[in-house]
């Protein structure tokens, strides 16, 4: 078959990629702006055309319990989420981290409960940002098509046994049409090999798990996941390189655009990554020195990546799509600010909370935020954050 | 468990604080909980097993006589079994007295 390219909705695609990994379980509730992916699995399996299970469930929480199950059997397992949906699942959304089950989910952003809204921000993942999930963010179709097998390559690695939240930017990726390269099932199986897990759920040699823990035992257990977390990014890197060797497409942690000799950046996590370099494009036609630094991976967060690509540099500017109320700024913001604290040559941080709830953030609205940014940390007005384009 | 649970280190956990070894909720001596202890009266009992039966952590246990009493090692002194009796030949009693 090889690699074919085709003009598809990014929902379908990541359907398709979830098929093509040859899960044995789906356990999903429909939510908008994720309804896309699990209605197209439905369908797949009803056709016949993946020999998996797909469990209708009662609710997000039914849906994460049994992926909690099928994965402690050793089942490949996939679900998808949205906001509210998240959060009826939370509870045993940080279960499956603690259990180490490996599973991947789809997370497609979108903005919290109240005011209710459908639309797209990160409050949602940002919820669960201490869950101890590994956390991808992507930027555009291909890259939610290629991270979901990279998402079960990592999450099933010995050395890792984490789940996976591949995030992608609800209706701004979910329901877009894009041109996406198809691998072909070969290389699939190649790069996803048949998955057998150590301590898994079976007759023949009984485990417990989910056991409590007295206070004698729960703090090691905590450093136990915190390791866990840690120690997979080395594996998270040999999975995209090995990734990156079979299609050419590479993946790194924290990704950048013009940014070597920027004299200072903007920093994006999901899609706004892809509207930013264009303006990018722009503003260094017009003599600007900026420069692009784009989070790929939330968690495990790459503290020594970053800040190999800020250090020096005069400012960054630093986009969030959620906001922390009364606290010190968007949760991106916060976590480069500690990532910088007290490095030589770490650069002011000035923070806009922008897009949220789907707010559209046009090539325009990026050059206001870059440009007006600039002037902030000129006169050195870097506290706290602005919610950009906010009435009143 | 290889050694009591204050002194296992967070390297010495399984992946998921997975218990690999069965059984091992009985080297967990809930007993230490316990603020009234259940006292057979062994003449009345009428070794129906109701209390056997009902015991949430199955400390009780038929003596050789044939009557049913506590294991102390586990009992948390719940009650269940005073409260379930059905002749009521069990009774609560405090640990300080």
């Amino acid at each position: 078959m090889g690699k074919v390219r085709k003009g598809i909705e990014v929902s379908i695609a990541i359907a398709d990629a979830v098929k093509q990994a040859d899960v044995d379980v789906i356990a999903a509730y429909p939510i908008t702006p994720q309804t896309h992916i699990v209605e197209h699995l439905a369908e797949i399996v009803a056709e016949g055309e993946l020999d998996a299970e797909f469990i209708p469930v009662d609710s997000e929480h039914s849906a994460m319990s049994v992926c909690c199950g099928s994965a402690a059997v050793g089942a490949r397992t996939f679900t998808s989420t949205s906001s509210q949906g998240l959060a009826l699942m939370s509870e045993i959304f940080f279960i499956a981290a603690a259990m180490r089950l490996p599973m991947v989910m789809a997370l497609a952003n979108r903005s919290l409960s109240g005011p209710l809204s459908i639309w797209n921000d990160h409050t949602d993942v940002m919820m669960v940002r201490d869950a101890g999930w590994i956390h991808i963010f992507t930027e555009n179709g291909q890259e939610a098509y290629d991270n979901t097998f990279c998402a079960f390559r990592i999450s099933e690695d010995p050395k890792v046994m984490l789940p996976v939240a591949v995030n992608l930017d609800g209706f701004i990726l979910t329901h877009m049409i894009e041109p996406i390269e198809y691998e072909d099932d070969e290389l699939i199986n190649q790069y996803l090999p048949k998955f057998e897990m150590k301590n898994a759920l079976h007759p023949d040699k009984p485990v417990s798990m989910g056991c409590f823990a007295m206070p004698e035992i729960y703090t090691e257990a905590q450093m136990n996941r915190e390791q866990g977390v840690v120690n997979s990014y080395p594996r998270i890197l040999k999975a995209w390189e090995e990734w990156g060797n079979l299609t050419g497409r590479h993946y790194k942690p924290i990704e950048t655009y013009r940014a070597d000799d920027a004299e200072y950046c903007i920093v994006t996590m999901g899609s706004y990554g892809e509207t930013a370099s264009e303006v990018v494009d722009t503003l260094r036609e017009q003599g600007e020195k900026v420069g692009l630094v784009k989070i790929r991976l939330w968690r495990p967060f790459p503290f020594e990546e970053f800040r190999k690509a800020v250090l020096g540099k005069k400012h960054l500017i630093v986009i969030d799509r959620a906001i922390s109320f009364g606290g010190p700024g968007g949760p991106v913001a916060l976590e480069l600010r500690s990532a910088l604290y007290k490095k030589k040559g770490a650069p002011a941080i000035v923070n806009y909370i922008a897009g949220l709830a789907g707010r559209d953030v046009s090539r325009k609205d990026f050059t206001n935020i870059i440009l007006e940014g600039k002037k902030k940390a000129a006169s050195r007005d870097t506290d706290g954050f602005t919610l950009y384009g906010l009435r009143g | 468990m290889a050694k009591p649970m204050d002194q296992i280190t967070w390297q010495e956990l399984e992946i998921g604080a997975v218990v690999v070894e069965i059984g091992n909720a009985r080297q967990y001596e809930t007993g230490s909980w316990r603020s009234e202890r259940p006292i057979v009266d062994k003449k009345q009992c009428i070794r129906c097993g109701v209390c056997w039966l009902f015991c949430p952590d199955m400390s009780i246990v038929r003596a050789s006589e044939g009557h049913f009493e506590a294991n102390l090692t586990y009992c948390k002194g719940c009650g269940i079994c005073a409260k379930e009796c059905p002749v009521g030949c069990i009774k609560m009693v405090s640990e300080e007295e």
